[in-house]
């Protein structure tokens, strides 16, 4: 099909460009924009109205003019191509190699939208991870095909943890094929710059993707950044059977872009004017992670954000929270504290913990023990809030041991060191010991063979 | 499917709306096919010789002039033997069958019946040629599954004589009687339509009277919701909504379930896919899944569809009522519906109300709650059916000042209100027991009288006021320290906690736990209470309130909620050894107290000995 080009834009409107006397242009499409100095960006069309396009600029729209900005129409979306040579790869938030490697000869060439998995289709995750870290693995596990985000604040060590997971994530009994793909999205170079010598110094970058979009790059293009990589992933995950953790960071980034468009376009705006589709968008993302019937692989998903203010009901948390298969929530107040990782473990969740543990997948007393060390820590971070107030002297004897517990907790069970990995034994291990703490009527939520049976 | 006319063209398109042209007689909510891929839409708005059209697919790659196609006809769904077991997106499609046709995603433009074609179904005639019939009533029946009749009624509209009843292996499109009205003659078919957006007929509504018995407790007892009833379970995520709907698909003793799955997560419908057909109904003994039916509009599926979902789902709900039987009706999450309509008003630049929702997002949810109820069905049998709708609700930072909580509010009968901060201590279901309520109580309460115990009703009163008081009685703890309270209130605290712990406290992975009978609801909360009105009595009779709390009896009053449904004879014995252990307390007490008094009286006798 012959490229069709134009020379009609009528308005330019921050990332917006509004075209006439157009043909025969698709919902979607791609465009290339070339600039009067003769470079060229993409796009895409957010809207046709009979003869008028709206296209949304990938390329900051700075040096655009009305006058000599030129249009083609690409008559397909976005796509990405793929092959095995991806791996080890580092490639812009669009999907084009800035590492001075050679073009991808790509195998297939995909759509980044992606289609939605039938619900049908899918198979119930439940192969449980072991990262190593105790608050994860013991209160809110990850499991293989999950969707768990990290939510984080600005300074807090988000990234040392999503590497952390990265580099000692296993699946017990199974040695298989895995990779990881990167997506940055509005991050610095430093943060960016973190993960890739993390990868290159375990050697886990020749099985990595990495797709950088950084604070200083177009920041409308990060809206097609998590759909890249994903779209990578899904190819790494579906059509060679890799088992695939898939990182983006930060999400908080994204929304934002996805705003900035929202404004341009003066749309009704929803809660602190994120557009009111943002659940949508969202889940057109995070939906993506998951397991197929009769597939080898799997997507697992850590995306991370930093909530503004740290504020949990914030737009964008809040949402996520609503679309990930639980979160692990990170605390300034621990941080502060000096403990890592400093994870919230009550606000955190893990919805498939329930399918990914027991019998035959860690241990048969991992859940009661769980809801147990949950309540118990629950209860003395309670017992402390009244003590602060009024002195430890106005609590009962139980709650002066729950108040103990909870930073014996903090300190034994949550803190540990960034390169120390513990199984998943010693993890359980160290929760029945803290457990001990308490006396044998309060412990409600364990059965009474398992405290025969370990805690000795 | 209906038959198809000439074609429109497309001028407009902007995400799931499209604008079309010169679309021959359009009808609101007609159903439209746009584009070469022929994706289905539906009419919402007409202007001139302009029609708006949500599309039910992902619209990319859809431009103008392409052709758009009218059918004629309303959105509607199937209805008829093949329903059960069934898992369908928000529109009717069966995405299993989906997933034979194309693969793992879901391709556009796919044409699939609801319904299996080519399947035969034993329908047994129930009427006799010659015979006159009316609207509703049952010409013959199907067995379905082992659980479910299905019953073959005469549509709405349609009376006379059978002038032929068919018998044996069936099609769904095939007739199973002729009806004679006058001269003219109607074929009824072993499947009918129905289109979503209109209620099914009925004779009249009647008031909902009976329980609908979830076996979750802090529902049963507390708060719960009559057949034929509506209820709303708001919270914050990760506060238990699903959780609680998926409960009550699988333990409710209603007939027949509709679990619609309206812009939520894809694998809670795979969760249910998994686990229902393994699961066995504690009243018909068969898999849960004979039963049930799925609509599964997922977060990520197309938005207009979301919309439909709930539409689609209700209306099977009401066709299953009409055969004279209870369906419960779970939606998950009635906020992702209210999304897709805000997102659709927002496409047509409709004027937006509150937090840009369009301005009859209260009565579209009303419309739709009015859709449940117990009626008397349309028949001469006087067949009663009931749907009874659950719907979660998901505000924003958890604020049920939001629209959607608001609006839901002032239609159900029935508030459960997720508490974040419960769900965090991991106190699950997280219903926050101060702020939730039910306006069928009184109903209810009747019924337990007449089928369970007639000291229930109080029984339930004596434990709500417990909880308040421990309210009230934290409120003080919060400002002076636990040793401001009394003997007796530190006892009242010590109960409130074991109602609490031991009986609103269900673990929905436990296999016991899961699911409580009324009966075992009942015996539970009175062993509970039991403890404590014996343990006032000993705090009466001076016995210390440190060895009531550490009596060993009160950890089986811990386990009591494991007992198995089979040996509910257990509660008796452990009622008795709760009395018994405390009575032990008291005798000790009044022994001792002799003793002590015996001794004062020799002080006190010395001293004035010594005056
Ligand atoms: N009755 C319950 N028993 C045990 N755990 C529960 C119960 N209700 C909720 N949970 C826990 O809370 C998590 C979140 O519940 P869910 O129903 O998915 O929340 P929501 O739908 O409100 O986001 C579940 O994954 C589970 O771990
Ligand atoms: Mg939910």
């Amino acid at each position: 099909m012959a490229i069709k080009e134009y020379l009609t834009v009528k308005e330019i409107v921050g990332p917006l460009l509004l075209v006439e006397g157009v043909e025969g242009a698709k919902y979607g499409e791609l465009v290339e924009v070339e600039f009067p100095d003769g470079s060229v960006g993409l796009g895409n069309v957010l809207e046709v109205s009979e003869d008028r396009v709206l296209i949304q600029s990938f390329e900051e729209t700075r040096g655009l003019d009305v006058a000599n900005t030129k249009i083609r129409f690409r008559g397909r979306g976005l796509e990405l191509g793929v092959s095995r040579d991806i791996l080890g790869r580092v490639f812009d938030g669009l999907g084009r190699p800035i590492d001075g490697g050679p073009e991808i000869i790509p195998d297939a060439r995909l759509s980044i939208s992606g289609n939605p998995i039938n619900p049908y289709a899918r198979d119930y995750p439940s192969d449980f991870i072991q990262t190593g870290i105790s608050a994860i693995d013991g209160l809110n596990p990850l499991v293989r095909g999950q969707k768990l985000p990290i939510f984080s604040g600005s300074g807090l060590p988000h990234s040392r943890i999503a590497a952390q997971i990265a580099r000692q994530s296993a699946v017990l009994g199974k040695e298989e094929e895995f990779s990881v793909v990167f997506a940055a999205m509005g991050i610095t170079f430093e943060e960016a710059n973190y993960f890739i010598s993390e990868f290159k110094r375990t050697a886990a970058i020749e099985r990595t993707v990495l797709f950088v979009n950084l604070a200083d790059d177009p920041a409308i293009e990060r809206i097609a950044t998590p759909r890249v990589a994903l779209t990578a992933a899904e190819y790494l995950a579906f059509e060679l059977g890799m088992h695939v953790l898939v990182i983006l960071t930060d999400m908080t980034y994204y929304c934002e872009a996805l705003r900035e468009v929202s404004a341009a376009r003066k749309e009704v705006p929803g809660r602190r004017g994120y557009p009111g589709y943002l659940y949508t968008d969202l889940a057109t993302i995070y939906e993506r992670a998951g397991r197929i019937k009769d597939e080898r692989g799997s997507i697992t998903q850590i995306p991370i954000l930093s909530m503004p203010e740290d504020d949990k009901t914030h737009p964008i948390p809040d949402l996520t929270g609503y679309i990930t298969e639980g979160q692990i929530i990170l605390s300034r107040e621990l941080h502060r504290r000096g403990i890592y990782p400093p994870i919230d473990v009550l606000p955190s969740l893990s919805r498939l913990k329930e399918k990914g543990i027991g019998e035959g997948k860690t241990r048969e007393d991992h859940s009661n023990l769980s809801n147990q060390l949950f309540s118990a820590y629950a209860r003395g971070k309670e017992a402390k809030e009244l003590a602060v107030i009024l002195g430890e002297a106005a609590l009962s004897d139980v709650d002066k041991l729950y108040a103990k517990f909870s930073d014996e907790f903090e300190d034994r069970f949550v803190r540990q060191g960034e390169f120390e990995n513990r199984t998943i034994e010693e993890t359980l291990a160290i929760g029945w010991d803290l457990l001990r703490m308490l006396p044998r009527a309060e412990l409600k939520r364990v059965k009474r063979e398992q405290i025969e049976k370990y805690m000795k | 499917m209906v038959e198809e006319r000439q074609a429109g063209e497309i001028v407009k398109v902007a995400g799931p709306l499209v604008v079309a042209r010169g679309l021959p007689q359009p009808r609101m909510y007609d159903l439209v096919r746009v584009g070469n891929e022929r994706l289905m839409g539906e009419i919402i708005e007409l202007r001139g010789d302009r029609a708006s059209i949500q599309v039910y697919e992902e619209t990319g790659g859809l431009g103008p002039g392409d052709p758009v196609y009218t059918t004629g006809g309303a959105l509607s769904v199937e209805l008829g033997p093949g329903l059960i077991g069934s898992i369908y997106d928000g529109v009717q499609r069966p995405l299993d069958l989906i997933r034979e046709a194309t693969g793992n995603y879901i391709a556009r433009g796919v044409e699939m019946p609801a319904l299996e074609r080519e399947k035969e179904w034993e329908f047994v005639p129930r009427r006799k040629p010659g015979e006159s019939v009316s609207e509703g009533d049952i010409l013959g029946v199907v067995q379905e599954t082992p659980v479910v009749e299905h019953r073959i009624m005469v549509p709405p509209g349609v009376s006379g004589t059978i002038e032929e009843i068919m018998s044996g292996g069936l099609k769904v499109t095939d007739v199973v009687a002729v009806i004679k009205d006058g001269d003219r003659f109607h074929n009824i078919t072993l499947s009918t339509i129905w289109p979503v957006r209109r209620p099914r007929l009925y004779k009249e509504k009647i008031p909902p009277k009976n329980e609908l018995v979830t076996g979750q407790r802090v529902i049963d007892t507390f708060f719960p919701v009559a057949m034929g009833g509506t209820a709303c379970v708001p919270g914050p995520f990760g506060s238990g909504k699903t959780v609680i709907q998926h409960e009550i698909a699988k333990w409710a003793n209603a007939d027949i379930i509709i679990f619609i799955g309206c812009g939520e997560r894809g694998n809670e419908m795979t969760e249910v896919l998994l686990e229902f057909p393994e699961l066995i109904d504690p009243y018909s003994g068969e898999p849960l899944m004979k039963r049930t039916v799925l609509i599964a509009n997922t977060s990520n599926m197309p938005v207009a569809a979301r919309e439909a979902s709930v539409y689609t789902g209700i209306t099977i709900a009401e066709y299953f009522r009409d055969m004279g039987y209870h369906v419960a009706l779970q939606a998950d999450s009635t906020s992702r519906w209210a999304e897709a309509l805000r997102e659709i008003s927002g496409r047509l630049e409709e004027m937006p109300g509150e937090e840009g929702f369009p301005a009859y997002l209260g009565t579209r949810l009303a419309s739709f709650y009015e859709r449940a109820g117990m009626v008397k069905c349309l028949g001469s049998d006087e067949r009663i059916g009931s749907v009874t709708v659950v719907g979660a609700v998901s505000p924003p930072g958890g604020d049920l000042s939001e629209p959607v909580t608001q609006a839901t509010l002032r239609v159900v009968k029935v508030f459960w209100g997720l508490e974040d901060r419960l769900a965090f201590r991991r106190h699950f279901p997280a219903i926050n027991w101060l702020i939730s309520y039910s306006l069928y109580l009184d109903e209810v309460e009747s019924q337990w009288i007449k089928e369970v115990n007639k000291e229930f009703p109080e029984l339930r009163r004596e434990a709500m006021a417990l909880l308040q008081r421990e309210a009230e009685l934290e409120e003080i703890v919060r400002l002076v320290g636990i040793e401001a309270l009394s003997s007796a209130e530190r006892l009242t605290m010590e109960a409130a906690r074991s109602v609490r712990e031991d009986f609103l406290q269900q673990n929905a992975f436990d296999e016991i736990d899961t699911y409580t009978s009324i009966k075992k609801q009942f015996l539970l909360l009175r062993l509970v209470m039991r403890f404590y009105k014996e343990a006032e009595k000993a705090l009466d009779a001076g016995v210390d309130i440190r060895e009531l709390i550490n009596l060993p009896v009160r950890e089986d009053i811990a386990q009591a909620k494991f007992i198995r449904e089979e040996n509910l004879s257990e509660f008796d014995e452990l009622e008795k050894r709760v009395a018994d252990s405390i009575n032990e307390l008291i005798k000790r007490a009044s022994a001792e107290e002799e003793a002590a008094g015996e001794s004062a009286a020799v002080v006190s006798g010395s001293a004035g000995a010594d005056e």
